[in-house]
Formats: structure tokens, C-alpha cells, sequence
């Protein structure tokens, strides 16, 4: 059966409480948790105060003061720093979100931050992704023609191209994925919201010439059919798009081409 | 947490797995097909079953043995059977990890499934036509 409890040596326990900063007069407790691969301990929730007067709005912000000011150790990906690459994807307040979009007032305080739920975990809030990727490239996300290529671009009508909104925009940061229960207890198999909307951008491209293809890679018990529109992926989305939506196109166009 | 992964697989190699089944979408259009057949058979099956819980046997045998009834209550039963039969194989798959194990409950499925199935449709032939 699932597992639906955590394996005994990734159950966590209290950490270490950090002093707060002196002199601060506006103080956020942070609760975030803390796994070293090398101490073969078991996962901790370490304390931290963060000075908020010292500090921006967002809790990448407080992440940075923390490991800037604090503790060093602390372990994150962070890129851009306004939610486009997705490398702050985590799970924040119970929620997996970008913590470069999160503000620290949208939160209830203590604030609580742990990695994205279900993915082994490299180090502290740095989640492993490797599967997440692979299962992304096995749609093969890019344009499939059979066609010669045309001297100039490939024509694509502006009704065609609206048709890719909502579905382009993925910044590929797994939130939905690793907030979807199927893909907790199927994720090996199941290609998790993610890589099917991908899927979907492009299968209903009007440029693309592999679509029975594509359906065909598609149209197993596991790969797609595991998603139960639980929804959990369209409101965990930071970027407010709807792979549950895109899923049950799929699904749609699998019934077109049998009936 | 992760330990050292002793599977050398490729990242890709795994997630292709051993390739697509081509099934799954008759599952879907199934569900869909027993949903709604069983929207209207339910309120079929609701009002004969109303209008039997005032009956005596003699009148339950006769409002069964009418052709109508005794089709919308052998309808109703099998499809309400196949469409809990495609549920419960869902629910594995989602939720019996173990391949061997997966798979013997797949089958205790088909099988409780046609049994419930056979006993069912014959009580209620043998309500309808056998005195």
C-alpha cells in the first residue's frame, strides 16, 4: 500500500533555537527545516528571528537574512528573485509556493518552510528534481514536424497562438506537481501535472506535427490517467495556471480519437 | 531521507519504465458511459424500489414480471456493477504499490465484480419470471 506515514529516519524533530538579532524592535519567528546528508541525523526545525526592519517584504527575503546573517549553513536555490525561474519553489505556511512571490505578512507567523513535499531531499530546502526533469523531457517539449521547414518561420494564426496561454507560462518549479496526491504515491509513473500541461502546450500547437504521436505516448493507465482533477495543482500554482484543466483536455482528445 | 540510490538507471530510463500501455481511456470512457446511463436508471431503480416497499411478494413478483421494471432493475445493476468494478481498479492502481500484489487485487476485483453481478441479475430474474 502508500505509505502514508514518513519513513522513521526522515521524521523530524525541534532544532536548534538561534538567539534573535539584538537591539531589533520588529521581530518574525521562522521555523524551517534543516536535513544534512552528512551527519545522519535525522531531519530538524531550526529557530530563527529575523530583524524585519532589516529586511524585505518577501520571505526569500528573510531566507536570505538568515543565511547572510545568521547561519551560513542554511541550504536553498534561489535565482532571480521575482518568479520566473522557479528555483524558490518550497513549501511555505503549508503551501508550496515561490518564496520570492510570498510575502512575509501573507503567512501566519511563525512562519513554517520545509522543502516541497515528497521529493527526496538533497539538503535542507533543496528538494531533488532530477525525476521531475526526466519526466518533462519524456513529453519532448519542442516543435515536431515532419513538413521541410519553411524559408522563414512556421505560420501560426493569432487565434492558434491565444490557444497557448494559460499553458506557455510554466516556469517549470514543480509546485503543482509535488502538491498533487497522485504524483505523491505514483509520482515514478505518473508524469504529475506538470509535464502534461506541458504536454498539452504542445498538443494543441498548430504547428506540431506529432500529435497522434504524442497522444500515443501518453494514453497509459499511469502516465495520465491518474490524475482525479483533485485541483490541488491549479491552486498551488504560482504563476495561476491550471494543469488540471490541460489534463482534462488531454483526456478529451483521447476519447475525440476513439469516438 | 534519500539514501545512496543503488539503481544506476538513467533519470530517462526510468521514467519511460517499460512504455506506454495504450490503455487507460477505455476506463475513462467507461465511467463516463455508466455515470449517465445510471442518471436516469437510478431514479428508475428509486421509484420501483418505492413503489415495491408497500408490496406484498405476489405484488413484488408481479410488478417485477412486467417487462419494464425487471429491465430497468437488471440495467441498473449491471451498470452500477461495472461502473463500481472501473472505480474499485482505479483505486488500486492508485493505492496497492506492490506489483504482484496489484495485480492480485485487480483480479479479486474482476472477480467479485462478476460474481456480485451474476447473483444480483439472477435474483432479480428469479423474482420476475421464476414462481
Amino acid at each position: 500500500m502508500v505509505e502514508l506515514a514518513l519513513p522513521k529516519n526522515s521524521v523530524y524533530g525541534p532544532g536548534k533555537v538561534w538567539p534573535a538579532p539584538a537591539d531589533a524592535k520588529f521581530l518574525t519567528e521562522f521555523r524551517i527545516y534543516r536535513w544534512n546528508p552528512d551527519d545522519g541525523l535525522n531531519p530538524q526545525i531550526d529557530t530563527y528571528f529575523v530583524d524585519r526592519d532589516d529586511c524585505g517584504p518577501m520571505v526569500l527575503d528573510a531566507l536570505l537574512y538568515i543565511k547572510n546573517k545568521i547561519d551560513p549553513t542554511l541550504t536553498l536555490r534561489r535565482s532571480c528573485r521575482e518568479g520566473i525561474c522557479g528555483s524558490c519553489a518550497m513549501n511555505i505556511d503549508g503551501q508550496n509556493t515561490l518564496a520570492c512571490t510570498k510575502a512575509i505578512d501573507d503567512v501566519k507567523w511563525p512562519v513554517k518552510i520545509f522543502p516541497l513535499p515528497h521529493m527526496p531531499v538533497v539538503k535542507d530546502l533543496v528538494p531533488d528534481l532530477t525525476h521531475f526533469y526526466a519526466q518533462h523531457a519524456s513529453i519532448e517539449p519542442w516543435l515536431k514536424t515532419e513538413t521541410p521547414a519553411p524559408e522563414k518561420e512556421w505560420l501560426q494564426s493569432p487565434e492558434d497562438r491565444a490557444k497557448l496561454d494559460g499553458l506557455y507560462e510554466c516556469i517549470l518549479c514543480a509546485c503543482c506537481s509535488t502538491s498533487c496526491p497522485s504524483y505523491w504515491w505514483n509520482g515514478d509513473r505518473y508524469l504529475g501535472p506538470s509535464a502534461l500541461l506541458q504536454a498539452y502546450r504542445w498538443l494543441i500547437d498548430s504547428r506540431d506535427e506529432g500529435t497522434g504521436e504524442r497522444l500515443d505516448d501518453l494514453e497509459d493507465p499511469f502516465r495520465l490517467y491518474r490524475c482525479h482533477t483533485i485541483m490541488n495543482c491549479a491552486r498551488a500554482c504560482p504563476k495561476a495556471l491550471n494543469p488540471a484543466k490541460a489534463i482534462a483536455q488531454i483526456k478529451n482528445l483521447m476519447i475525440a480519437r476513439q469516438a | 531521507m534519500p539514501k545512496a540510490d543503488p539503481n544506476l538507471q538513467t533519470p530517462r530510463a526510468r521514467v519511460k519504465h517499460l512504455g506506454t500501455a495504450r490503455a487507460g481511456t477505455r476506463d475513462l470512457w467507461e465511467i463516463r458511459f455508466t455515470s449517465f446511463a445510471l442518471l436516469p436508471l437510478t431514479v428508475g431503480f428509486v421509484v420501483i424500489v418505492a413503489m415495491l416497499s408497500k408490496s406484498d411478494l405476489a405484488a413484488a413478483r408481479a410488478l417485477l414480471g412486467a417487462p419494464i421494471p425487471a429491465m430497468v432493475m437488471i440495467v441498473f445493476v449491471l451498470a452500477s456493477i461495472w461502473h463500481m468494478a472501473v472505480g474499485m481498479r482505479s483505486v488500486i492502481v492508485d493505492y496497492v504499490r506492490h506489483q504482484h500484489m496489484r495485480e492480485l487485487a485487480l483480479m479479486a476485483n474482476l472477480c467479485f465484480a462478476t460474481g456480485v453481478g451474476f447473483v444480483c441479475t439472477y435474483s432479480v430474474l428469479r423474482l420476475s419470471f421464476i414462481q
